[in-house]
């Protein structure tokens, strides 16, 4: 398989594309002459597509993708306090004014880390890493997955009947420790319901927007959930009444 | 390390995971182990992180990967034994021809792990990983003319021996 003596070397740095295009070029020439060089490559070939199953490529075990989230997360210094004036939180509706109220009197440094936090997690999720670590629609498989991945037992409910088909689970990474992620898609867009224990003390307002991206956040069974999408704010609103009436019903 | 800079690292290195991953499985041939060289890697990572220079990100997360696993190994004892792993059939493919690819993936998988090191290392990196020459020498801080004699035996290597796995 080693070709012929003199060129032998030439074949890998062929088949690895390492060669230039002049010595590429020559080196073909010299294939249509040399049988023994001409038959290594076709060795070679053979070797890289059985080499080729996707099987040989493990991926990560998802709880190894939590941990080193949660490490990345850890080795984070905490976004500085910031005044109010500078929240970047844009508030809808009616009750902005309310909300600016309560913003401007409630300790609330952690809310601009937290929305910067929910949107990126909520971005991370949509790209290439991973929506989901557990696809399935089926909310019986997603509730007991997360046994064992955290602390607490979130509610998991199929809306595909109210137009938001369940899409999976996940864990992800938020504020400090690692919380549930259910993704549920509208129409085109991935809808992201983070589930965490509630925090004491904290007064946070119940919907924003934040970098172009919609969150709704409600309270229910001492478990806080947080909505984040791209979706257009009032089908967050929808998700929150029907995931809120699925869970009581 | 700041938010701004964690953002980068997950940008940049976090996506190589599950590549950072694969490479361990093959140099440690143990999952669980596979998987705490690469919680170690990524810790020094991202404690280095002030360090890479806008190199290749892979590149530079394998290198530690090695430098993790060669630490870990040193007084150790050899090599255990290579664990065949479950090979996941293919949902496309009927029963039988499930069990024919089960095992072609299992006979190729235990033909690279029976590879000695720096082959094993060398060939991984280029048909498992397609790292190029340049990069694999980076990684294993070798010269790119001893990465080609490398990668050459350890192509010859690995034919030889699926090629007597296939005689009765």
């Amino acid at each position: 398989m080693s070709g012929c003596p003199d060129q032998g070397h030439l074949v890998h740095a062929l088949l690895d594309g390492e060669l230039d295009a002049v010595n590429a070029e020559a080196f073909e020439a010299h294939l249509k002459t040399c049988p023994a060089c001409a038959a290594a490559l076709g060795d070679l070939q053979g070797l890289r597509e059985r080499m080729a199953a996707p099987e040989l490529r493990a991926p990560a075990p998802a709880a190894l993708h939590s941990r080193i989230e949660a490490m990345i997360a850890a080795e984070t210094e905490r976004p500085k306090r910031r005044t109010p004036a500078a929240l970047p939180w844009t508030l809808a509706g009616v009750f902005a004014a309310a909300f600016a109220a309560s913003l401007a009197v409630t300790s609330l440094p952690s809310t601009t880390g937290l929305a910067d936090q929910l949107v990126a997690d909520h971005v991370r999720s949509t790209l290439a890493s991973h929506l989901v670590d557990v696809e399935t629609s089926d909310r019986h498989t997603v509730k007991p997955w997360f046994n064992g991945r955290i602390d607490f037992a979130p509610p998991v409910v199929d809306l595909a009947a109210q137009g938001f088909p369940l899409v999976g689970g996940r864990v992800d990474y938020l504020d400090g420790r690692v919380v549930a992620a259910l993704v549920y898609r509208r129409n085109k867009h991935v809808i992201n319901v983070f589930v965490r224990p509630q925090p004491k003390g904290l007064r946070l307002p119940a919907a924003g927007a934040h970098d172009g991206y919609s969150l709704v956040r409600w309270t229910e069974g001492g478990l806080e959930f947080w909505a984040v999408s791209d979706a257009e704010p009032r089908e967050l609103q929808t998700l929150k009444q029907d995931f809120v009436a699925a869970t009581r019903g | 390390m700041s938010a701004a800079e964690a953002q980068r690292f997950r940008a940049l290195i976090l996506p190589h995971l599950d590549a950072a991953y694969g490479f361990a499985r093959y140099l440690t041939r143990d999952a669980s182990r596979a998987e705490d060289i690469v919680q170690d890697a990524f810790l020094k990572a991202l404690r280095g992180f002030a360090g890479f220079r806008g190199g290749e990100p892979r590149a530079w997360l394998f290198a530690i990967v090695r430098t993790t696993f060669l630490d870990a190994a040193r007084g150790r004892p050899a090599w255990s034994d290579p664990q065949a792993a479950e090979a996941v059939p293919s949902e496309d493919d009927s029963p039988e021809d499930a069990l024919v690819r089960q095992g072609e993936i299992a006979t190729v998988r235990a033909a690279i792990e029976a590879l000695p090191e720096p082959f094993r290392e060398t060939l991984v990196l280029r048909e498992l990983e397609e790292l190029s020459y340049r990069q694999i020498a980076e990684v294993t801080s070798a010269p790119i003319g001893t990465v080609m004699s490398r990668l050459a035996r350890a192509r010859q290597m690995l034919l030889a021996a699926l090629s007597e796995e296939k005689r009765p």
